[in-house]
């Protein structure tokens, strides 16, 4: 694991931040208000083409979840059949943005529940040797 | 408007076809679709048609003879066959020919779609992490669902259960074994809160329909059913929609709701008219959400709906009455074009072991896919 502190760009410049606090990147209509995640150049609500890049909340709450139990065909997945775990993946909410897709730490169904608080972390990326990927976390209630 | 008649079915047999191309399949149907006409494919004055993966419809004209017929290949995903109908509809409304043939096919390797990022719009990195998966989606889709609208996870398998009961009534279905409730549910998790017989595989097969609009529809056809109405619709701002790294906060309503109101405003039906339909089931869940997203029933509506089995063959409302994608699988370019043809078959009162037990004036098809488009119809006898 690389040092906490240090400094990540991951996924063409998506997550960036360090490794112990990382932020996905989105883009914010100057005209609307909509938050977007990747960013985008114009706004899928009003159209409008003022848009300005935004670092999105680290944290939020779930939305939905599900538990992916099969291993995704390659391409495109890059892990392998070999180490296959099953992973949750989840829409997280992040209060005033967007809800983001990602996956999350927690592959037990009974530990999942909509509503319950999530943070952003890094872990470790299928297939790819030392790669990160971002997560969500479920979040200690009183973080 | 023009009265435009569905006068001729045709199919060939869903499931796995070892040795016979797509092409082949769509043929064949069209073949069937003509002689179920009384007509010759040199008397189709317009077609349209596609597949996703099995080639350009157009090539089968090679097969059928070369008679110079225009014919528009579609591709246009899970929508194709709606829109080829659509396309052919509107041809025959204005007027432009009095006999269209519309065919839909598909041949899809084992197991799920593997769809890649980069045809999507998305980054590579989508895919490689391993969210690039519609069961995925549509699991997390169904579980937001049934939170807000009290859906339980028998209600799921009670769909899957019924679509099982009703392909084993269907010659032309893929899966025609019954399965109990207890068997749905106690087969392998796929997508929590989906099991492995919650969801349909992709197949193979084809469908073909033979449309003529005016006196040629009511001199060609000995039971006649009217094509009312064809809406499609493609998704809007805040509609939750598969291959979304992200979605809005805000809600709008989903494609499916927007063509549904449309078909039925064209029709001059409303959904309480319906007696059987055709609703998009590649997961038992699409089944829940698209029985309300058409306005057959409120939301949350569908767990007394379904517990009590009005939506079984001898219900009030019966849906998927010839399996659905559960039972026949998702030959993606074909599935459309099969709801109409076993609407149509309901309505003429031809299906045989699985038709329906009440009255049978009014048909409704809704075919649904990524990355949210919807087409709908209305059919009347």
């Amino acid at each position: 694991m690389p040092q906490q502190t240090e400094s990540v760009s991951l996924h063409d410049g998506l997550v960036v931040g360090t490794v112990d606090a990382p932020e996905l990147v989105g883009s914010r209509c100057r005209n609307c208000g909509v938050v977007a995640f990747p960013p985008q150049s114009s706004c899928a609500k009003c159209t409008s083409r003022d848009v300005e890049t935004r670092h999105l909340a680290r944290e939020g709450t779930l939305w939905t979840w599900t538990i992916q139990c099969f291993v995704p065909k390659s391409p495109p997945y890059a892990g392998s059949a070999d180490d296959f775990e099953p992973y949750g993946v989840g829409y997280v909410e992040l209060t005033d943005e967007v809800r983001v897709e990602a996956r999350l730490t927690e592959s037990d169904p009974g530990q999942l529940s909509i509503g319950m608080p999530m943070k952003l972390v890094l872990v470790p990326a299928p297939g790819s040797d030392g790669g990160l990927t971002y997560a969500f976390a479920p979040a200690e209630d009183d973080a | 408007m023009t009265d435009v008649a569905v006068v001729g079915l045709g199919i060939h047999a869903f499931g796995r076809h070892p040795g016979v191309s797509g092409l082949e399949m769509a043929a064949i149907a069209a073949r069937a679709a003509l002689d179920d006409a009384g007509i010759g494919w040199e008397d189709v004055e317009f077609a349209a048609g596609g597949s996703d993966a099995a080639g350009n419809a157009d090539t089968t004209v090679s097969v059928l003879g070369l008679t110079g017929v225009p014919f528009i290949n579609v591709k246009n995903g899970c929508a194709t066959g709606g829109s080829a109908l659509t396309t052919a509809h509107a041809m025959l409304v204005a007027g432009s020919a009095e006999i269209a043939l519309v065919v839909g096919f598909d041949k899809h390797p084992p197991g799920a779609f593997n769809p890649l990022p980069e045809e999507w719009g998305l980054g590579s990195w989508y895919g490689e992490t391993g969210l690039m998966l519609t069961t995925q989606f549509f699991a997390m889709k169904i579980q937001r669902y049934m939170a807000e609208h009290g859906i339980s996870q028998s209600t799921l398998a009670k769909v899957a259960s019924k679509a099982f009961d009703n392909g084993a009534r269907n010659q032309w279905a893929w899966r025609r074994q019954p399965l109990s409730e207890e068997e749905v549910l106690a087969s392998r998790m796929v997508n929590d809160p989906l099991t492995q017989y919650m969801f349909c595989s992709p197949g193979e097969g084809a469908v073909a329909l033979v449309l003529a609009r005016g006196d040629r529809a009511k001199s060609l056809a000995r039971t006649p059913v009217y094509l009312r109405s064809v809406a499609f619709r493609t998704r809007r701002f805040g509609s939750f929609e598969v291959f979304s790294p992200s979605v809005p906060l805000e809600s709008a309503p989903s494609p499916t709701a927007e063509a549904a109101a449309a078909a039925f405003e064209q029709a001059g039906v409303g959904p309480d008219d319906v007696d059987v339909a055709q609703l998009q089931d590649t997961e038992s869940g699409a089944e829940v959400m698209h029985l309300a997203e058409t306005g057959l029933c409120a939301h949350g509506e569908q767990e007394q709906l379904i517990q009590s089995g009005a939506t079984r063959l001898d219900g009030r409302l019966p849906i998927n009455t010839d399996g659905g994608c559960l039972a026949n699988g998702e030959p993606i370019g074909a599935s459309g074009l099969r709801q109409v043809h076993e609407v149509v078959l309901q309505l003429r009162g031809d299906a045989g072991d699985r038709q329906i037990a009440g009255p049978r004036r009014v048909g409704f098809t809704q075919v649904y896919g990524a990355p949210g488009v919807s087409a709908c119809t209305v059919l009347t006898r």
